[in-house]
This record gives C-alpha cells, sequence and structure tokens, in this order.
C-alpha cells in the first residue's frame, strides 16, 4: 500500500482554516476513446474545445432548471462553506460548495449574464480557457454529489446538479474520466459495473446456496433468469463479490426464501448502480436505468425490489418513472420499486419473519445513513421512512443500538468520501481527508458507547470504508450491510405462510 | 427628466424581474430531485415554501450568524417598506401613524443588520474568499440606502411635503422638480437615486433570490416520485 498522509481524528468535527490548493495536485485519469466512443462523447478533446463547451452549458442552460436558477441566485453567504466532508477534511477552499460552483458560475456570468459581459471583474466572471478547464477537471471531481449542501443552503442551491452539469459539459468535449466512462461502458457490455459475465455469475450464486445450506440447513435459494418469478431482485454488482456485500445478498435471499415469494436475478440487469447519474448524462441515466424495465418485463416479474445501494435507489426511486414509466404491467398494489429494506421490514410487520437478536449479540450496531438514500429518496409512506425503515430492521434484530451525533445522522449526514464516481485508486488522498468527519462521528461511538458495528445500506459506502477505515486503525468488519444483520438474525424454517 | 428617469427604472426593474422568471418558470425540471425529507403533497410544498420565506428555516440550520444578520436586515426592510408607503399615500390612514415608532427602529435594525453581515463577509475567510467585488457594494449600496434615510429622519429633515407633492404626481408627466433648498433635500435625491440604482442592478443580479426561491426543484418539488409520473417534456428530443 502506498504511503497516505492519514489525518489525526479530532475530539470533534473541526471547520479548518482556508489553506488554497491542497487538493490542486490531484490528478485523474483521463477517459480514452475506447470508453468514450460508445458513450456518444467525443474520443478525444474537440478543437474548438472552449466554444463548444459554451454552447454545451448554453443548451443545458435551456434543459435543466436547476441549472438556470442555482447559477443566478447564489448570494454567497457561506452557510454551505463549512458543510461539504471534501473541504472539513482537505482545506481546499475549492472543496467549499459555493466556490466549487462558482468554478461554473463564472464561466456562466462570463458569457450568458449581462453583468459578466459588462463587468466582469465586478461580479467574478472569468474566461472559459484552458486554467478553468483545469480546475474543473480537477474539483469537480472532488465533489461526491452527496447534497449535504443544499440541506443548509437558504435557497436549495445543490452542487451536485452543478457538478453533474459540469461533468457532461467536459464529456461533451471530450474531456472525460476514465474510471466513471469505463464502468458505464462495462454496464452495456456485460450488464453491471464489474463486468461479471453470467457464467461467473451463476456459479457464484450456486456456491453462495451451498454456503447456506452448509450454514443452516435450508436450501435458500439464488436463482438466475427464471422467468415468472414474483419479484425481480436487482443488487449492486459488488452484492455478488465483494466482503461485506455478500452477507446482504445472503440476507436478501434468506428472506425471500423464509416469506416463501418467488424471486428472480437477471443476468442482464445484474446491477443495480447507474453511473449515468455520476458523469450528468440523461441519456445514459435512461439507457442504464432502462435494462431493468426491460428485464422486467422479459421475466415477467410482479414486482422490482432493489438491494442495498445508495445512488441506485435515488435512480430507482426517484427517476425510474420519468425515464421508463409507467410500470403498468407490475402489481399495483406495492410501489414501483422497492427498497429491500422496505420489503423486508413489511413481511417483518406482517409477522412473516422472526429475528433472534441474540444472533447479534457480538454486535454493537450504529447506523450510516447514505447520502443518496437520505437526501434524495424515501422508503414507506411517510416523511423520513428513509431513516426509520432501516432503523427500524436494525432495532428488530439488534439488541444494542446507538446513534452517532444528530448533526452527522439522518439528512446532516456525511458522506463515506467515496461516492458520486471518486471511488478509485487514483483518488485514495480525497478519499482518506474526505472520511474524516463521519470517522470523527464514528470513533465517538467507538470510544465511548462500545460501538463495534457500521451499518449501511450502500455498495459504494461499504466498499469506501472497508477501503479506509483500517487506515484510521478501524477494523474492516466494523462495516457491514442492514441485511447482514437480518441475515444472522433471521429464524429459518417453519413457515408461518403469509403472503 | 424626473418623470422619464422614474419610467425608465421602473421599466427595466419590472420587465427585467418578470423576464428572469419568466425564464425561470420556462426552463423545465427533467427530473424529480427534492432534497429529502421532503412534503408528499402540494400543501407540504407550500408550508415548506412558507418556512424558508417567512424565518429562512434552512439557514437557520446551516449558519445562525448568517441567519442573525440576512434575518434582522430582511425583516427590518419589510417594516421600513410598508412605513414608506406613508410617503405614497393621501389621505394616510391612521394605520400608519401607530407604525411609525417601530418604522423608524426598523431603519437603525435595518442597517444594524447590514453592518453585521459586512463585517461577517469581511472577517470570516471562508466568506471573505467567496466574495467578489460586487458583494461588498451590494452591501454598500443598502447601507447608503440606509444610512441616508436613517439621516433625514434623525437630522437633516428635507422638505418632505414637497417632495411628497413631486413624487406623486411623478407619473402624470409633470415637469415639477425636487426641492433643494437644504441639506436634507440633498440627501433626500441620493437616497432616491440609490434606491433607483438597487431597481436598475435587480434582475441582473443575486437580487434575483427574492423570487428565485420558488423555482429552486430541490424546495418546490413533492416527493412523490413513485405515485405521479413526472415527465420530462424534452425527453426523446435531440
Amino acid at each position: 500500500m502506498a504511503d497516505y498522509d492519514v489525518p489525526e481524528i479530532p475530539e470533534d468535527i473541526e471547520t479548518p482554516c482556508l489553506e488554497p490548493g491542497t487538493m490542486g495536485h490531484v490528478k485523474l485519469y483521463p477517459a480514452v476513446d475506447k470508453h468514450m466512443e460508445p458513450l456518444g462523447f467525443p474520443p478525444a478533446k474537440v478543437e474548438n474545445w472552449e466554444d463548444a463547451g459554451i454552447k454545451k452549458l448554453g443548451d443545458m442552460l435551456e434543459k435543466y432548471k436547476s441549472l438556470q436558477v442555482y447559477l443566478d441566485i447564489c448570494v454567497k453567504c457561506g452557510a454551505c462553506a463549512d458543510k461539504c466532508h471534501y473541504y472539513l477534511g482537505t482545506k481546499d477552499p475549492n472543496n467549499m460548495p459555493v466556490a466549487r460552483a462558482d468554478l461554473l458560475r463564472q464561466v456562466y456570468r462570463k458569457y450568458y449574464t449581462a453583468a459578466g459581459k459588462i463587468a466582469p471583474g465586478l461580479v467574478g466572471a472569468k474566461v472559459f480557457d484552458q486554467e478553468t478547464l483545469d480546475k474543473w477537471f480537477t474539483y469537480y471531481h472532488q465533489c461526491s454529489q452527496c447534497r449535504r449542501c443544499s440541506v443548509f443552503c437558504p435557497y436549495g442551491i445543490d452542487t451536485a446538479e452543478i457538478t453533474m452539469a459540469a461533468r457532461e459539459i467536459m464529456d461533451a468535449i471530450g474531456v472525460g474520466h476514465k474510471y466513471t466512462t469505463e464502468i458505464v461502458a462495462k454496464v452495456h457490455n456485460t450488464g453491471n459495473n464489474l463486468g461479471i459475465p453470467k457464467p461467473a455469475l451463476s456459479g457464484t450464486l450456486q456456491f453462495l446456496e451451498e454456503d447456506i445450506l452448509d450454514a443452516t440447513g435450508h436450501d435458500v435459494r439464488l436463482p438466475l433468469d427464471e422467468p415468472g418469478a414474483d419479484v425481480l431482485l436487482v443488487p449492486p454488482s459488488a452484492d455478488f463479490f465483494s466482503e461485506p456485500h455478500i452477507m446482504s445478498l445472503m440476507g436478501y435471499a434468506k428472506v425471500f426464501h423464509q416469506a416463501g415469494i418467488s424471486y428472480t436475478i437477471s443476468s442482464i440487469a445484474s446491477e443495480a448502480a447507474n453511473f449515468g447519474m455520476f458523469i450528468g448524462n440523461y441519456d445514459q441515466k435512461q439507457k442504464i436505468a432502462k435494462r431493468i424495465a426491460d428485464q422486467a418485463r422479459e421475466l415477467n416479474v410482479k414486482r422490482i425490489v432493489v438491494g442495498e445501494c445508495g445512488h441506485a435507489w435515488r435512480v430507482a426511486y426517484s427517476f425510474w418513472n420519468t425515464l421508463n414509466g409507467p410500470f403498468d404491467h407490475l402489481d399495483p398494489n406495492y410501489p414501483v420499486p422497492q427498497h429491500i429494506c422496505e420489503f423486508t421490514h413489511d413481511l417483518y410487520q406482517k409477522g412473516a419473519l422472526n429475528f433472534d437478536k441474540e444472533a447479534n449479540d457480538e454486535y454493537s450496531v450504529t447506523m450510516h445513513d447514505s447520502c443518496n438514500v437520505a437526501r434524495a429518496s424515501r422508503m414507506g409512506p411517510n416523511v423520513g421512512g428513509q431513516f426509520e425503515i432501516p432503523r427500524a430492521l436494525i432495532r428488530a434484530t439488534c439488541n444494542k443500538y446507538t446513534e452517532m451525533d444528530e448533526d452527522t445522522i439522518k439528512e446532516k449526514t456525511f458522506c463515506c468520501g467515496g461516492g458520486g464516481g471518486l471511488l478509485t485508486d487514483e483518488l485514495m488522498d480525497l478519499r482518506i481527508k474526505g472520511v474524516l468527519p463521519r470517522v470523527t462521528a464514528l470513533k465517538k461511538v467507538m470510544d465511548g458507547n462500545g460501538v463495534n458495528f457500521l451499518a449501511l445500506i450502500c455498495a459504494i459506502c461499504k466498499a469506501q470504508f472497508t477501503k479506509v477505515l483500517p487506515m484510521y486503525g478501524i477494523p474492516m468488519d466494523t462495516v457491514g450491510g442492514v441485511h447482514q444483520l437480518v441475515s444472522n438474525a433471521i429464524v429459518l424454517g417453519d413457515r408461518k405462510g403469509i403472503i | 427628466m424626473l418623470t422619464l428617469l422614474a419610467y425608465a427604472v421602473l421599466g427595466i426593474f419590472t420587465l427585467g424581474f418578470l423576464r428572469r422568471i419568466w425564464i425561470y418558470a420556462r426552463v423545465p425540471a427533467p427530473l424529480v430531485i427534492p432534497t429529502t425529507p421532503a412534503p408528499v403533497t402540494k400543501m407540504g410544498v407550500v408550508f415548506r415554501l412558507f418556512k424558508e420565506v417567512a424565518f429562512f428555516e434552512s439557514l437557520f440550520k446551516g449558519d445562525k450568524l448568517a441567519w442573525v444578520g440576512g434575518y434582522a436586515f430582511h425583516g427590518a426592510l419589510a417594516v421600513v417598506l410598508i412605513r414608506h408607503a406613508r410617503y405614497f399615500c393621501d389621505p394616510l390612514p391612521a394605520f400608519f401613524a401607530h407604525i411609525q415608532i417601530a418604522g423608524i427602529l426598523a431603519g437603525i435594525v435595518m442597517v444594524g443588520g447590514l453592518g453585521f453581515l459586512f463585517l461577517r463577509r469581511l472577517l470570516i475567510d471562508r466568506v471573505r474568499y467567496i466574495s467578489s467585488p460586487s458583494d461588498y457594494l451590494m452591501l454598500i449600496l443598502l447601507l447608503g440606502i440606509g444610512i441616508t434615510g436613517l439621516a433625514m429622519t434623525f437630522q437633516f429633515r428635507p422638505d418632505i411635503v414637497a417632495i411628497k407633492e413631486v413624487m406623486s404626481n411623478l407619473f402624470s408627466m409633470s415637469s415639477a422638480s425636487l426641492p433643494l433648498a437644504s441639506i436634507g433635500d440633498v440627501i433626500f435625491i441620493i437616497h432616491l437615486t440609490l434606491v433607483g440604482l438597487l431597481l436598475v442592478i435587480f434582475p441582473f443580479s443575486k437580487l434575483m433570490h427574492a423570487g428565485g426561491i420558488f423555482f429552486s426543484p430541490t424546495r418546490y418539488q413533492v416527493d412523490n416520485p413513485r405515485e405521479v409520473r413526472h415527465v420530462n417534456p424534452w425527453a426523446g428530443k435531440k
């Protein structure tokens, strides 16, 4: 492992003084032609990129109310400035949400406002040149689109919208990021972000079935591509191969088994994640989501359930209906789509599941709310269900539960530091520093309340935490999914025959 | 001359403001993006926006100093504006006699709030970093309006009867001109000029946050994407 500068964990989350340029050195791998072209982007930086970029901005101002309004109405009050985990962790002023948004706003002012044309110096308008583009590439890839800033902004300005727009403009002029574009290309080719082909997927699922049989004595199935099942289960593909993700996958399977509901995984839609959102491209977002809608028809299921994945849940919950709806062919008695936590909680409430809490007695649990679930979606019929339902499941399956500091949970939760298309090794320095606020709050309950398990419902959070928490001296197996706890506690056998 | 200027200033302000609002209203919102937890009904959204506009709810959560300064300024400005109706109404309803003291106090609070915001902008490194010259000038302009107003109230009385006469007939193309017999009269002209400047700048600046907030998708959208299909008007078009 390369040497990284890992900060000391402070007692409390502190707002640092500015240190300009601390993260200006970050270099990302640029996208290459074979990833860009299949997405409809120019293979390399186009010749007249300045004009093309400015024109693209103009097009987007006509298409996105958020962009048009948010570029106009920021009053520079600074309420967002100390809310970003990347600013708190890196001290770089360009990581203050308002300063990040200003990198694009400066260009907007220059070319699309009277004030910026008449008096650029007065209102901070800037020419779209190489220096500006470099800053865009650097700092719009230091935003995880977590929306924490939008909670505190008096006008609800959402920096995620600005970041997505900037990335979309850069892609349109042939300046893409390798990690995200490569993954989008992969999802089209293999059906998932990890590039797992069907035979490998099928082998894994069989292996897991044997594993569960050995451990529990129950024949819990993980079916693949089985038409006519009631439910299409769409997990993030990390659930098939990564630790601790796979434990949650086993949890989902046990819930289906115990409830007696037939389901299937699809090899074509074997990925809930949608990196189209991270690159801010509407067409890609739609195309990636369409695989799942098509598979639901193809396999003739009645419901779609999405696994533990934060941004995937945002796309599924908030965007699917717009992108590929309506879903009239599915069972109208259930929301489309359903989150696996909603699904399990619903069954639990109906009495279809029994939990043995003592199975989790080695754990003292706290909950990390993942940003896209917390601030961009809902579960269940009630406002705030996205907080209550996963917590209800934890309480149903565990005896020991503690909340972290209230400024770091629910809608004020801090990003894991790896979301938004930044879960790549070249950004490790950023990811280590960006997790600092979350680690600070976590360490406090670990030291003060004996917490030893961080439960969450996001594949990216799981991957990020298992990588960076050990650098802060927190063991990797502290991190796990809510359905990992469900998996441990669920009592198999003696079906109650509900549903 | 004065009449023409007044028409020009009000024209720029009104048309400019309406044009921006028209743009905000017309540009489509392709996707549902409320910052959650968000209301699940339209009435809930009305309540959410009311709390934002009446109490600056999100700012209160985010930044207590900015909230104190901002709320003092905006609240006081509202009272001051109501009090100013006395210069346009004839005959004057009795109501205005009752709020005279409140209006004058509000003038002081308004200038105090602006001064506080100015110092905050200057002294907190984060806010200083994100400030352009225009951000300071905007505060100075508003301070100028407030201070000239207070100066006329407490020290340099202009010929208010003559001024009201002129202002009342401003739009009837009379050729009357403002009195210029005392320091107070001069201060009034400065006061009026700064207000005119503010109105002209308004539609071209961040002052469009007034009005703009109602078009912020994270705040005005209802959280019901599964129940009601939101249609993107430009989907499928190139």
